[in-house]
This record gives structure tokens, sequence and C-alpha cells, in this order.
């Protein structure tokens, strides 16, 4: 049993941090490309970048320099990494009694970073500060992992990084998958740290059949949308101990399983083609899911609750 | 605040062609912008992205080891410039260099038809401390000797790039080449964003390829792994580089086994058949039973397996004698007699020591030459005539008179220089270039780029890693157009994925709108 004021601040901790790296991760492997690539269409590779990331492309100066200023600092917008961090660390001051002091120390410690870190980067360039995230981010998890007792905090934080990295996944291989441009397969395998498991898996050149395989499907990778559900899955699980011996009451979870199975029992082969259809279907599953999460346990209010009873 | 213009106070040009600038120190038209760009820079500036320079390197091991001790190999801010143009004679002049030891290695295997037309002499081959008679007979199942090749160029007073010596071996250094490129785009990313530079990255999908087109002849899906000497060898962090970004088993001699002339490495799930050995110990240690008898760094057995057509050694055992420095003066003839073309790059003046004449020639004016024995790699032995004392020369004198055959002398070129980072300014250094090419036996690929070498001591000649060199990016110019990546994936793969672009169902409007905390 907790607030659901402090399972709400838990949550979107675990949704901002894990929003924060993968952004990074999306922006370092995004400049790389444009930098080592002569040929690419810069303009159009940070239209896309933008308009996945869900920020709108008319107010940004689409270039590698403007696209990555907006997705790194950008306070006022959540979507971008300063945004994110910002509003984690506001989440975690609204529930500092509920964190170990060591997390609440790693995110206010970053959260008074970001001036020095937009500075710097605004003179060397922002692959310093992109990888301070990605480091801050470890720590952070690390700490989470070692610092936190498996409890229903723990859940709600887990549950919302695993739905943002979904979520995160989602867009990244909508950024390639959906348009057929955008940064070629490598890259973003390389976004999501998965290239070398790749090559160690697969051993030949990258075929965007099997990246797509592999990022969507595979079991083992942490960072693949079929494992990240499946963890999402288990927290609501361990949230709601009182579930029947027929059906899954909980809506959330309903969502998200049907999910993972429509995953876990399609042929390989046909992933490819199904890619837009599929992408869209879990950004609805994600978005919906994380609704369901909020009506059931950040704020139902007595009324609904009295409905629910009388139903 | 310091400007470029006090970075290259005092900076002088002499004999040697600089890559910048012309005898008047005015930049050179296709480095315009390189001196723009490193003109808004202060000293400051560039010692804060040395600094970080450094620190990444070693935070990622890029390092090599000298007697043991793991060293970073200093990387230069200043990038070098290679123009299109002068790149695509590098190119060309490298591919026929590589065609031609292919055919020559080919030929040696075979009858050895270019000794009996007597373009070089049986002697010189039967003398080479490379000559491997174990090689003789081996037939690599797609033709190809030469997987990897370094062929080190330099480039004299007049600008001219010339050939100084084949790698045909286990040449290393592709690995600084990538990272080199990775370090450069994060400390000085505007730098690189003003300029338009071939990538680099596709070198490992290339090797890779390559080395699975060698495969012996039915086996589909090779098992391809690189065999490193282990922690304690020099290159070793490119060993792991290399094996890392192609997703194959970096393995020692004491993961394999052979039996029944067939490679097998020792894995928790039983043996496991190796198709393809991408090898980077020399031919010495490689087999016991062939080699050296008192080494345990390879695997006995490694040789019959390739004679026997189940195994492919990459690169070819015995590739030593066509990179011996005195075969070396022979190059441009068999270029004539192989390919009936006339080399695109020069070699460098080389005097061979054998003819009585000639010796006595050289040694007269033993002081104004080089001096390298014909099987030393990595600046070994080498003796700069300007530069030695008259101990060492008399030293030399010795030796070269006791074994002729073992030495070639070549008159002391000044190596282009290109301006450095040393100190808080900017000042002429020697540099080298090292381009690699992969054969996959369809065609040999350049990587744009290569390894330049930076020789970081005041006037010195020897950019060697072992010997205080560095090294610096190299930029090669992009043209207008990618070129098609078209022989990268297999012929039915490709086929495949051209058809299959994603079904564009529904048009996918503004983008998924984000799901954010409400307050």
């Amino acid at each position: 049993m907790m607030l659901s004021r402090v399972a709400e601040g838990l949550y979107w901790i675990g949704r901002y941090i894990e929003r924060a790296e993968d952004t990074a991760r999306l922006l370092e492997v995004h400049i790389n490309a444009m930098l080592e690539d002569p040929w690419v269409d810069e303009s159009a590779a940070c239209k896309d970048v933008l308009r996945v990331m869900g920020l709108a492309e008319a107010s940004v100066d689409p270039t590698a320099a403007g696209t990555s200023r907006k997705l790194a600092f950008a306070r006022d917008e959540t979507s971008s990494i300063c945004g994110a961090l910002i509003a984690a660390r506001e989440n975690a001051r609204g529930v500092r009694e509920a964190l170990s002091s060591e997390l609440w120390e790693c995110l206010n410690a970053t959260y008074h970073t970001l001036d020095a870190q937009e500075a710097s980067s605004e003179r060397y360039g922002p692959f310093g500060f992109l990888r301070y995230v990605r480091e801050r981010a470890a720590t952070f998890t690390g700490l989470v992992d070692t610092s936190m007792p498996r409890d229903d905090g723990w859940r709600f934080l887990v549950l919302g990084r695993s739905l943002e990295r979904v979520d995160m996944t989602t867009r990244l291989l909508w950024v390639r998958g959906g348009r057929g441009s955008g940064p070629s397969w490598t890259e973003l395998l390389k976004c999501c740290s998965a290239y070398e498991a790749y090559l160690r898996t697969y051993r030949s050149a990258v075929d965007p059949d099997r990246v797509v395989e592999f990022l969507v499907l595979d079991r083992l990778f942490p960072r693949s949308i079929f494992a990240a559900l499946t963890q999402a899955e288990s927290c609501l699980a361990g949230l709601d101990p009182t579930a029947g011996r027929t059906g899954v009451g909980d809506e959330a979870r309903r969502l998200l399983g049907r999910a993972r199975t429509d995953l876990e029992f399609r042929r390989a082969a046909d992933l490819y083609d199904d890619l837009p259809v599929l992408l869209d279907g879990l950004q609805r599953t994600c978005a919906e899911s994380g609704d369901a999460v909020a009506d059931r346990y950040f704020h139902y209010s007595a009324s609904t609750s009295w409905a629910r009873e009388a139903g | 605040m310091t400007t470029v213009a006090d970075l290259f106070d005092g900076y002088a040009v002499g004999a040697a062609w600089d890559e910048v600038f012309d005898t008047e120190l005015r930049p050179r038209s296709s480095a315009q912008g390189l001196y723009d760009a490193l003109s808004v820079l202060s000293a400051e500036d560039l010692h804060g992205r040395s600094v970080a320079l450094a620190r990444a390197f070693r935070d990622q091991g890029i390092t090599f080891s000298l007697s043991g001790e793991e060293r970073p190999f200093p990387l230069d801010l200043v990038p070098r410039l290679v123009p299109a143009l002068e790149w695509d004679e590098i190119e060309r002049g490298v591919v026929q260099r590589v065609r031609t030891l292919e055919a020559f290695l080919a030929d040696l295997a075979d009858v050895g038809q270019v000794l009996l037309d007597g373009i070089v002499p049986r002697s010189l081959v039967l003398s080479s401390a490379a000559y491997c008679r174990a090689a003789y007979g081996i037939k690599p199942a797609n033709g190809v000797r030469v997987h990897v090749s370094g062929i080190d160029l330099v480039r004299d007073e007049q600008g001219r790039f010339r050939v100084l010596e084949d790698n045909l071996r286990t040449p290393s250094g592709v690995s600084y080449v990538l990272e080199n490129r990775r370090a450069m785009a994060r400390a000085f990313p505007e730098l690189l964003a003003s300029h338009r530079v071939r990538p680099v990255t596709e070198y490992p999908a290339r090797l890779l390829a390559a080395l699975r087109a060698a495969a012996p002849a039915g086996v589909d899906e090779p098992n391809v792994v690189v065999l490193t000497p282990g922690v304690y060898n020099s290159a070793y962090f490119e060993h792991t580089l290399l094996a890392r970004s192609m997703g194959v088993q970096l393995v020692e001699g004491r993961d394999l086994t052979c039996r029944d002339n067939t490679v097998w490495m020792r894995t928790t799930a039983g043996t496991q058949r190796v198709d393809v050995l991408y090898r980077r110990i020399d031919d010495d240690f490689l087999d016991p039973l062939h080699f050296r008898s008192d080494t345990v760094v390879g695997c006995p057995g490694l040789v019959n397996a390739a004679r026997a057509g189940r195994v492919t050694i990459a690169n070819a055992v015995g590739n030593g004698v066509a990179d011996d420095k005195l075969l070396y003066t022979y190059v441009p003839d068999l270029i004539r007699y192989y390919l009936g073309e006339e080399p695109v790059l020069p070699n460098v003046e080389t005097f061979r020591l054998e003819d009585p004449d000639v010796l006595e020639h050289a040694l007269a004016r033993r002081d104004e030459l080089v001096w390298k024995p014909v099987d030393g790699s990595g600046g070994k032995g080498l003796v700069i005539g300007t530069q030695a004392t008259e101990e060492t020369l008399m030293d030399l004198d010795a030796l070269v008179r006791a074994d002729p055959r073992g030495w070639i002398a070549q008159r002391v070129l000044q190596l282009s220089t290109s301006p450095t980072h040393v100190g808080d300014r900017l000042r002429p250094r020697h540099i080298d270039l090292r381009p690699f090419a992969v054969n996959d036996g369809e065609r040999v690929w350049v990587l744009p780029g290569g390894l330049t070498r930076v020789a970081l001591p005041e006037g010195s000649l020897v950019v060697n890693s072992s010997q205080g060199g560095g090294s610096k990016d190299t930029w090669v110019e992009a043209g207008p157009e990618a070129p098609v990546a078209h022989d990268l994936q297999s012929p039915g793969r490709l086929a495949r994925t051209a058809i299959r672009k994603p079904a564009s169902g529904r048009p996918i409007s503004p983008g998924p709108t984000r799901q954010d905390q409400q307050q």
C-alpha cells in the first residue's frame, strides 16, 4: 500500500529518466551520422527525428546543431533531455521520503550540473553532455537496483521505465521503418546499444528483417520491445496480488499482455512488412495502458470507486 | 585571445612538401577550409580538446603495447586532408599493386612463370627470410591470398605520392582509423561538419564479407574467427575491436585444435568447426609443425588443414616473400609483367646491394642514405644516414657487407609535413599514409582514408608508433554522389530487400503524440 501521489511520482521518475537516456542515445547516433556521412540530407533527417520525438518541427532550425539544441536543452519540453531530467528531479522532490537518499542525490546533483553542461556543450559540442546523461542514467539504474526494496514503489518506477522504453523503441523504429528513410539500420541498433549484441547473434551484415526482429522480438536483449513489455507486465502483476482465477482484471495488464502475445506468436518473417501497423498499435497500447495505470492507481476518486462497487 | 595566427607563429616550410601551406606560406586551396576552421580557435580551445581526446582514448583502452606497457597512440587534432582527385590516384595505385602482388604469389605457388621468364631472380625468392616452402601448392578457395593489405605511401618533395613498402602479412593500424574518426567527431564536431569526408565505418562489414567469401568450397554459413597471439601483443586492442565489430569470436591458439585436417574451437557446447581464420599471428608462430616448434601461440596442424582445403587462413601463409623489401624494387616490373600497365604510384629510388658495384657506390655515401633490413617491420633496424653517428655507420658498413642481400638503401626522402599540435602551437611534422585494401576475390576495395602516422619529435622521419609516433585522422574529400554499396550484401538478400520497401499503408501523419505527466 502506498499513496497514489507517491506512486505516480515514482512512475514518472522512471519514465523521465528512461526518456532522457534514450533521447541522449538517439541524439548521439543521429549527430554522429550527420557528421560521418557526407551525403546525408541534413534537413530531412533532422525533421524525421524531431517529428518522431513529438517535437514541433516548424519551430526548430532543421540542422544538426538546431536539432541537438532543441532535443538536448529545451527545458520547458519534457521531450528534451534537460526537460525530462528536470521533471524527474521535480517528481523526486515531491516523493523524497520514498526514495533512498542516494537516489535523490543522484537526480539532484544531475539537475545542478545542467547549466555547466549546457555551457560546455556550446563550446565543445554536445557529445560530452550526451555521454554524461547516459552515465547518470546508468548510475540511477544501478542505485535503483541496489538500494530499493522490491516493493510497490520499485514496481511503479520500473513500470514507468518499461513503458517508456517500449514507447521510445517504437519511435526509433518509426524514424526508419515507417518511412524507409532516416538513420541506417546500423545506427538504429547503436541507439539501443544493440549493435554489438546483434552482430554476435547473427554474425553477418546488418539486414533490415533481422534488425526489426532483434529490436522487437529478441527475448534475451533487455532493450527489445518484447523484453520491456514482459517487464511492465510483471510489475503490474506484482501490484495486483488479487488476480482472479480467470482472465486478467487489470486493464493495463490486459492491454500489455495482448500486445506481448501478439508479438510472441507472430511469424518473424511477417514482421518487417507489418511494421507500420505494428508500430502504430504499440504506440496506442503504450498510451492506453499508461492511461489505465493512471486511472486505476493515481487519481481514482471516491465516486469512481463507488461506481465500481455498484457495478 | 590567441588566434590561429599565433598558433602558426614561426611555422616554417622547409624542403618537404607541406600539406597545408605552399612555399610562400599561403594555405593551399584544398586546405583553405581547414585553415579557416582552425582560425577561430584559441590555444586553450585546442588544448581543451586535446585533453578530452587523450582521456577518451585512455578510457576506451585504445592503446598499443610497448615492451609490455600499455600506451595510448596519440591522435593529433589537425586532420590530414586528401582531395578527391589525389585519392583517386592513390586508390588506383593501391588496387594495381595488390592485384599484381596477388598474381605474383599465385604464380609462385604454382609453376613460377615469373622466375622462368627471368623477371625476378629465383635466388631472390629462395633467399627471402619469409619464403615458405609450405605455401607451395596451397590453393585458396576463392584465389585470394592478400585479403588485407596496408600499402605504405609517402609524399616526396614535389608532392608526389610514392610507395614506401608493401605489407601483405598482418598489417595493423586499421583500428586507429576507425577510432580516430569517432574521436574526432566527438572532440571537434564543427570541424568535421565543415568538411565533406568519406566515412570509414564500413570497414568491418567489408572485411567480414571478404572473409566469408574466402570460406572453403561448400561451406554456406562459414564460422569466421580472429586469431590473436593474446593480450600481450602490441596490437591486441585492434584484434578485439575487429572481432567485436564483426561479431565473431576472438580466439587464441590454445582455444583451437586440429583433427583430421579440420580446425576446431573448444566451446561450452562442445567443439565447433572453424572455416575461416583471420590470423593476426606471424607465419613463424602459426603452426609449430611447419614453422618454429618452440611456440604455443599458434596451433599445430593449421597449415595442413589449409592445404587440405578445410580451412582458409587469411592472410595466406607465405605472403612475406612478396613484401620483402628487395622484392619491392621489382614491383614496378611485376606490374608491367602481370597487368601490362604502367605503375600508377612510383617507388622510392632504391639500391639493390647484391651488385658489388652498387654496394660500393652506396656505402661510399652511406651517410646520405636510409638503410633498411629487408625483412624488418615497424622501423626495426632502420638507419638514417643523415642522422646517424659515425659509430652507427661503421657498424652498419660491417653488417651490410656481411649480408648485402639482407639490406636495401634508399635516398633520404623528406616526407611531407602537416601542421601538428605541439605544446601550444601548430608545428610542421613529417607524416606518411597507410591505406588499407580488402580483397574479397571480386574486387579490391580500398578504405577511403587510411592511417596517417606522424613523427612527433621535431625533424624526425620515423613515424612508427613504437618510435614516438602519433596519428592523424585522414579525411578523404567526398564526391557529390554517394558510392553505391552494391556489393556488401549477397545478391539474393539485396534483391529481396530492394522490393521489400515497407508497405506504406497509412500515411503516418504528424508523428506519435507524446504522453506526458498531467500536472
